[in-house]
Order: structure tokens, then sequence, then C-alpha cells
């Protein structure tokens, strides 16, 4: 059955989208999209940095996610506002990556599988890669799932009832940078906010718990997965976007019935 | 000292330094159980860092903090900002990050008096509901000690000297020492065992009465407060705007004394 290349494509990407679903509510909660954007676009530079070394892409690129993320925190607070380290940093990082990347003329690299994923090309390392980062993730968000979301309503209450709100964040922050690390081969790294954000935003009109929202999202997440691979495959389309494309249907049509329905 | 008498928490020689500015300095405070005690100064005057030094979410510059062993505190932050994009219904919040059971949680909000906000969304109820749910929240642990940081921010009059009430029958309940930061002043104090006035350093303390003719208070407040606190307790009826006029107040929510007789005497 994973001789299939679909088959692998869409374990792949029902992956992906399961362990990002969760995370995305915390980063739509915590207004920290752009801070996963700026990990994502961190990834292209542990591309760089695995090819100039020769050492293997996924540790390079969550290596790279991490200092990305310790990055901006360390700015964050030092006269300039979140969203202009973000942007600094975040593009910085996306532009010299692509430098790095093309400095490496020895290299024969399609830098487009990089940007936005090459979901067809998965092979079997690649799926028990993904899946072990997946996992990982899942088991973090589950167990953490509390004390995070402690953490993410008030710091102050978090420490009264006995939480270190700094500790949750370091363990989010980790859970971002692996995604980033497994995502970039099935969206890209452009579009891997996307696969975070869309599906958890889709999900808000139609719950009432944080926990409803989580699974909604995560369903929805593998909705557009399945769905974007199918009509990447019905109309030659590229996979990543088409996957995207999916989840932003899906936004559309819960937002229409939120707004129908609330009053 | 007896053990009978042995403090719940103790502040010793306490700094605290944020963003590179002392907010706090020296400061000794020894909190005794079941008593009220109120912490009034002006904006910036450390009262915030302070309750949260007692928390433990503010480093300490020098000194320390002294808790009984096993304190259980209960605390209620100035204000709960919650992301209309995250869905959170009461009963769940209350069960963050542990569930204490159903029983449990509808006492809390029973002695919080609002029983029936169970299943509503957090981000739908108005500022003094959110309060109160803030308040069963505190509650929910059956504290030692209650911190309150200016917990009736944006409420009206009547609405803050309700919520007072309900702290003073809440410590008649528990047995619980209170500490709480307030802007409100003539409201609290008069229902305070112990006032501090803070403004970097503790300028004065004491009851109520005496705080409010020092004259470290009343060259920090003005002494219009000392005639409203006056004017509570006894009661008096006539005009009394300038403790506006001498502009420490942050809110400007109207001060309705008349309504404020009526709470009081119930």
């Amino acid at each position: 059955m994973l001789d299939d290349f679909l088959v692998r494509a869409a374990l792949a990407g029902l992956g992906v989208a399961i362990a990002a679903a969760p995370l995305g509510c915390f980063v739509i909660w915590r207004r920290m999209a752009y801070f996963g954007e700026a990990t994502a676009h961190a990834a292209v530079l542990g591309v760089a940095l695995a090819l100039a070394l020769s050492l293997p892409l996924v540790p390079m690129i969550l290596l790279a996610a991490l200092a990305m993320a310790s990055c901006v925190t360390l700015l964050t607070g030092r006269g300039y506002a979140v969203d202009t380290v973000l942007g600094v940093t975040a593009h910085t990082a996306l532009a010299a990556g692509l430098v790095a990347v093309s400095l490496l003329a020895d290299v024969r690299l399609d830098l487009m599988s990089f940007l936005f994923g090459d979901i067809l090309a998965v092979g079997r390392m690649d799926l028990l890669t993904i899946w072990g980062g997946v996992l990982m993730v899942l088991g973090l968000t589950f167990w953490r799932w509390s004390p995070l979301l402690m953490a993410t309503l008030n710091p102050d209450l978090a420490r009264a009832s006995g939480i270190d709100p700094r500790r949750e964040e370091l363990g989010l922050t980790l859970a971002l940078a692996l995604v980033v690390a497994v995502a970039i081969k099935v969206v890209g790294v452009l579009l891997i906010t996307a696969l975070l954000v869309i599906p958890a935003a889709a999900a808000r009109p139609l719950v009432r718990t944080p926990e409803a929202m989580a699974v909604v999202a995560g369903l929805i997440g593998a909705c557009s997965a399945l769905g974007g691979l199918w009509a990447a495959f019905i109309l030659d389309a590229p996979t990543g976007p088409s996957i995207v494309c999916a989840a932003a249907v899906i936004f559309s049509i819960t937002t229409v019935f939120g707004a129908l329905t609330r009053r | 000292m007896n053990a009978a008498a042995s403090p719940v928490i103790e502040a010793q020689h306490v700094s605290i330094r944020l963003d590179g500015r002392m907010v706090l300095q020296d400061v000794s405070v020894a909190i005794q159980p079941g008593e009220i005690v109120t912490i009034v100064g002006p904006n910036g005057s450390g009262k915030s860092s302070f309750l949260k030094a007692l928390i433990g979410a503010v480093a300490l510059e020098r000194g320390e903090i002294r808790r009984a062993p096993g304190l259980r505190i209960g605390y209620v932050p100035q204000k709960l900002a919650i992301d209309a994009s995250l869905p959170l219904t009461v009963l769940r919040f209350l069960a963050l990050p542990r569930n204490p059971g159903r029983a449990r949680l509808q006492e809390a909000l029973e002695a919080a008096e609002v029983a029936d906000l169970g299943n509503r969304q957090m981000t739908d109820l108005s500022g003094g509901q959110l309060q109160r749910v803030l308040l069963a929240r505190a509650l929910l642990e059956r504290p030692q000690l209650l911190l309150l940081d200016e917990a009736t921010q944006g409420l009206d009059q009547p609405g803050s000297a309700a919520f007072y009430q309900r702290i003073a029958d809440v410590r008649e309940e528990l047995g619980c020492a209170v500490v709480m930061v307030s802007h409100d002043l003539h409201v609290v104090m008069a229902a305070s065992d112990r006032v501090l006035c803070m403004n970097g350093h503790i300028c004065c303390q004491g009851a109520p009465e005496i705080v409010a003719s020092a004259p470290e208070y009343r060259a920090l407040f003005g002494t219009g407060t000392q005639g409203a606190l006056a004017l509570y307790r006894h009661q008096h009826s006539h005009s009394h705007d300038h403790v506006h006029e001498n502009g420490h107040h942050g809110h400007d929510h109207p001060h309705d004394h008349d309504h404020h007789h009526h709470e009081s005497k119930r």
C-alpha cells in the first residue's frame, strides 16, 4: 500500500494537518501567527546549513527554527515592537536562506520544492520522519494542554496556580519548530503558517470549548489535506497550495455558517 | 511571636526592579490570618508589583517572601483579556488547570453569587460578572490568603461596594486573610482592618482612620479622601467632589455617595 505515492502523500498530509491543528489554536489565541511565520522562514536557513555541511535536513531545520524563536524572544522588549522584530527577522531569514542556498553552486536544488512543498515526492523514510515528528508534537500538546491554556489566558493566574508560564511557552515554541521541520516537505516554508492558522480559525465558529476547537481544527485540517490532494490530482495543480486553498474554502463556509447562526 | 499568630505570608525587606527601574524598596509586611489589608497608593507606586511578588510572578531584587507551609492562595487579577478567538465556558475556565469536580465548581460560583453563569462564554460576560467569576476561581481552592489587584476596576460605585461586601462575607465564611490593592479609597478603607500606604516604599500604615489622618497619606492623596472616609463612616450627606479634583484617581466613573450610604446600611 505504501508503494503508492498517492497513499504516502495522503498519509504525510494527514499527519502534518492533525499535528498542526491544535498548535494552530494556540497560535491564534496568543496572536502569534507572525511568530509561526518567522519560525517557518528560518527553515530555509536550516536547509542551506544542512546542504553546506552535508548534515541531515530535519535536525538542521529544527535547529534553525529554534534559533529563530530564541532570537525573536531576545529582541522583543528591547525598544522594538513585536511585529517589527518579527517583520525584520522573518524576512531576513527567508532572504538570507535563499541567498545561501543559491551560493551553494555545486548543489542542484529544486528551491520551489522547499518553498511550496513536494508532497508527491514523500518517500518511506520521509513518512517515518513526518509521523515521528507528528506523534511527538501531539504528545507534547496533549501533555501540556491545561497548563499551556492557563498560561495563555493569563500568566499571573497561571503563576498563582503553580504554573511557570515561560516553561509552557518554551514547550509551545519547541512544538512549533517540530511542526515546521516536518511540514516543509508537505506544504513548504511559505504556507506552513496557513496550515496552522486556517483550520483553527475555521473551527472557531463551530465550538464552545478550547478542546472542541482543537479536535474540530484537526478534522478540518485532515479534510483539507485529503481534499487538496484530490483537487491537485484532478486539476494537475501544485499540492501544497491546493491543500491551503481547500482549508480556505472550509474557512469561508464555517465563517458564513457562524455569522448566520449567531443571531 | 507565638505559633497561633504566625503570619500567613511575610515580606522581608523586599525590593523589586522592573525594566531597570526600582518600583519598590525595602518593604516588610506580615499578613496575619483573617485580616483584611488594603494597599493604597498612586499609579506606579509598586502596589501591583508587590501583589505579584506575593504570588511569585515577579522576581525579587532583594529580600524574601516567606509563606506559611502549604499556603493556599487565591488571586484575582486586575483584568483578564481573553481573545475572542478562544472559546471558553465559565465552568471550563474554573476547571483549569485542574478540575476539582462539578460540585466544587458550582459551590465556588454560588459563593461568588454567579451560580447561573456556568455555561456562558467568558467573552460574553459583563465587567461585573467577569469579576465575580474571577472571584469564584480564587475561592475554588478554599484559600487561606485572598489577593485582589484592583478587582473593581470598571465597576460602578454600587457594583464595587457590593463586591467588597462580598469579600468581607467571604472572609467571615472562610476565615482567610485578604490583601487588596485599590483605588476606591473610601469604600475599601472602611472595610479594612489595616491600610498600607505605598509609594515606592511603605509611607505609613495602620487602622484606616489613623492612616487617613497621617501626614504622609495626606501628602499623597490630599485631605479630601479623609473627608470622604468620614462621610462614609458617619453617613453625612453633602457634596464631596474634591476627591476627583485632587487628581489622584485614574477613574472617571461617578462617585455616587448617596447610593453608597444605601449599600452600607444593608
